[in-house]
């Protein structure tokens, strides 16, 4: 175990409803959850490994599997979806090959659909990393990929 | 001084309001001029970011908008510099979309620099709440409350009055006030605008309910897909903190109050106010039965009063203004105004304000402007997944509580998403349900399994293998999905498809007879084929084609493989020509020759 996350486990050992906390703070310092982490937390909260890794499979945030070196969120919310959002979709597979929810091969970017960024009247939009980018179509989306360098 | 602001929420952002703010940070401080920059919530116009307001000393304002780099340039050199504004840029303050809103809740957002609390505490900011520390009782401020007619702004529209007396009446030393602000519905986001746009008001209405039930801690349940709007909290927390704003003996009361930012952790069905509360225990976030109710059992078994974001956003001004002058804006039973997220088909979208009892046609045509294009307009989503699609022939409807339930919508949070004759309403009911079915939590059966049938049925629909007797078992297990679900999630669920039913069964019936899609949306009905007589041959669409399946000689008719293309679309949007023609059902005669057909 590592001092990061030692730390992590000392500071929200004692504070109520600190699972997920936990989890969440546990996910941003690896990049996703794996099994000895989990265990670990059960172990600080008192829960059983079953109980941790129930809760952080029912909530849309948490990974299991390391991400990509960038995250390319896909907005599906409403706005996004009457304004072509499938669209981006199939821009994304021609692209880059994958599907929401999966990586690329060479581990550069992971694709997730995201139920909505809030950005209703720019739609259809995505999320790359931090920067939200607005009024796509499947041409734009593509070069907006290619600057990744992917 | 003169000041500059510059509209930073997070639409303002990615419009690019960021690189505005960078040129004229660097410009001004290269140029040495005595001109302020500040940051700024949003003020709601979307479709006009990035926006900056220029506010000279003799109080004059200009409000620029869809501004880039090299027109902020020239909004300094000739305003800031030579003292003339640059009315190509301008937009005047009676400009429809700002001027028929009515703002309470959102007085302050795009006004007041949201990470400011002098900003705010200017605005009149918790005066209210020292109004009721220092003059009011409790029960003087539910009174108040009661009197203005205030109803939750979250959805269902239950009396928040009435919520804080019973939250109250109930003994108890430990109690628990909770903000909710898992604003979950795909196509809202009028709770991140105002936690964005105006922290403080949704921490002073936190703490005035916190009086008024007797809790002494509270909570605030943010998305974690909403990283601004949380930061933005925690710094008011902490300003709060320092001027004794909150905190223990609140301006010197015996009141003392204390609230903490819980990220959630991405479940729609936590917007539930008993799945929120297992969700901040640490736990899966599943509904539990009511009663007993918060009120009496809430948070960690205390009683807790849960309110929604542009509630509590409402609480300050009622007690600023009186709740009579509240009382006085809205219909009989749905007081005050409603903040709306207005998108989709919409020539102005944004986010609005309007007084309760405005037409949605005043709405959509007086504030929105219209459909994009100049299209037709098919249908308005109110409520979101748990919400339904209202037709034309009901656009003068009024936007109240009851007026909005009787034609088979609800009122929801706010999301406003209009759509064009381009929308295909079956695939909306899919849409939706889709939504549901993946974000139930799969406690109660008939939620589970009845949307997953239900989505099964719309999906063969739109793929155009549906049959007619779909669609009365379609209606009979959206009934079945609402008698039995524990929660609004379930309860809610088949709305869209109950309403897409109900005023548009004719869109359904032609995917099931006719195999078209009328809006020449669903991807399994409909077909691109090049218009010989348009090509030119110039050979864009093979370039852009992904599967090869436009293909074709320079200078010869291109030709669509049927049996490749994956209706992408890319040739359509491509084309400078209009030589690709969209069509959905039968294939006509004449499209053999320059179809491939399997």
């Amino acid at each position: 175990m590592d001092k990061g996350f030692e730390e992590l486990l000392e500071h929200w050992k004692s504070q109520k409803g600190n699972v997920i906390p936990l989890l969440q703070k546990t996910q941003e310092l690896r990049g996703y959850l794996d099994r000895e982490d989990m265990e670990a937390i059960a172990e600080v909260t008192g829960k059983s490994p079953a109980e941790i890794y129930g809760v952080a499979t029912f909530y849309a945030q948490f990974r299991f599997q390391p991400p990509g070196k960038h995250t390319l969120k896909v907005c599906h919310g409403t706005a996004c979806h009457v304004n072509g959002a499938e669209m981006l979709d199939l821009a994304i597979k021609t692209e880059l090959g994958v599907e929401p929810g999966e990586t690329t091969e060479d581990g550069e970017v992971s694709v997730e659909r995201v139920a909505c960024l809030g950005c209703c009247s720019l739609a259809p939009v995505v999320m790359l990393d931090q920067e939200v980018h607005g009024r796509l179509t499947g041409d734009k989306l593509k070069k907006v990929l290619r600057k990744v360098g992917t | 001084m003169t000041e500059v602001f510059v509209g930073l929420g997070s639409c303002g952002i990615a419009a690019g309001a960021r690189e505005v703010y960078d040129t004229l940070r660097q410009e001004l401080s290269q140029r040495k001029l005595p001109i302020s920059v500040s940051v700024t919530g949003c003020i709601g116009a979307c479709h006009l970011e990035p926006q900056i307001e220029v506010r000279t000393e003799e109080g004059e304002r200009f409000l620029y908008g869809q501004l880039d780099s090299d027109k902020t340039l020239k909004v300094i050199e000739e305003h800031l510099v030579g003292g003339k504004a640059v009315e190509e840029y301008l937009i005047p303050f009676d400009y429809p979309y700002l001027a028929k809103q009515k703002k309470i809740v959102l007085a302050n957002s795009g006004l007041i620099n949201p990470e400011s609390i002098e900003d705010y505490l200017a605005a009149d900011g918790y005066k209210a709440l020292r109004k009721a520390v220092a003059e009011m009782s409790p029960e003087e401020v539910i009174q108040e409350i009661r009197t203005s007619g205030l109803r939750g702004r979250g959805g269902a529209g239950f009396p928040t009055g009435l919520k804080w007396f019973l939250a109250r009446g109930n003994a108890g030393t430990k109690k628990y006030m909770i903000c909710n602000a898992d604003e979950g519905d795909p196509g809202a986001f009028m709770d991140r605008s105002l936690l964005e746009g105006d922290p403080h008001a949704v921490l002073e209405g936190m703490a005035i309910g916190a009086y008024a039930i007797g809790a002494d801690e509270g909570y605030i349940y943010v998305r974690a897909e909403y990283p601004l709007a949380i930061k933005r909290l925690e710094i008011a927390i902490s300003q709060a903190e320092e001027s004794n704003l909150l905190g223990s003996h609140i301006l010197g009361s015996g009141f003392s109050f204390e609230i903490h930012v819980k990220e959630g952790a991405g479940a729609f069905v936590c917007g539930e106010e008993t799945a929120l509360m297992a969700s901040i225990e640490g736990k899966r976030g599943m509904p539990n039965i009511r009663p007993p109710f918060p009120a009496e059992r809430g948070l960690w078994g205390a009683p807790t009063n849960i309110n929604n974001v542009e509630t509590l956003g409402n609480i300050a001004p009622i007690l600023r203004m009186g709740a009579a002058a509240y009382a006085a804006v809205g219909t009989e039973k749905s007081k005050g105004t409603k903040v709306f997220a207005l998108a989709g088909k919409i020539k102005y979208g944004g986010m609005i304000e309007v007084p309760m009892g405005i037409t949605l046609r005043e709405v959509i045509y007086g504030i929105g402007g219209g459909i994009q294009g100049d299209k037709k307009f098919k249908a308005v989503q109110l409520g979101g997944p748990s919400g339904g699609c209202i037709p034309e022939s009901l656009l003068d409807v009024q936007v109240d509580y009851d007026s909005v339930t009787a034609t088979g919508a609800i009122m929801g949070s706010g999301g406003m998403v209009v759509m064009d004759e381009t929308t295909c309403m079956v695939d909306v009911a899919r849409y939706f349900l889709s939504f549901t079915q993946s974000e139930s939590c799969g406690k109660c059966t008939f939620c589970r399994m009845g949307t997953k049938r239900m989505l099964e049925m719309l999906e063969r629909i739109t793929q155009g293998e549906g049959k007619m007797s779909d669609l009365e078992q379609l209606e009979e297990l959206a009934l079945k999905v609402k008698q039995s679900s524990l929660c609004a999630l379930g309860q809610t669920a088949p709305n869209p498809v109950l309403t897409t039913l109900k005023y548009f069964r004719e869109e359904y019936v032609e995917h099931i007879q006719n195999k078209r899609c009328p809006a020449k949306h669903c991807r399994e009905l409909i077909r691109f084929r090049v218009i010989e007589e348009a090509c030119t041959g110039c050979t864009l669409c093979a370039k852009v084609c992904p599967t090869q399946a436009a293909t074709g000689e320079r200078k010869a008719v291109h030709r669509i493989d049927q049996t490749l293309c994956i209706k992408c679309g890319l040739c359509y949007e491509a084309c400078r020509f209009n030589a690709i023609e969209l069509t959905t059902g039968e294939v006509p005669a004449e499209a053999g020759a320059t179809e491939v057909e399997v």
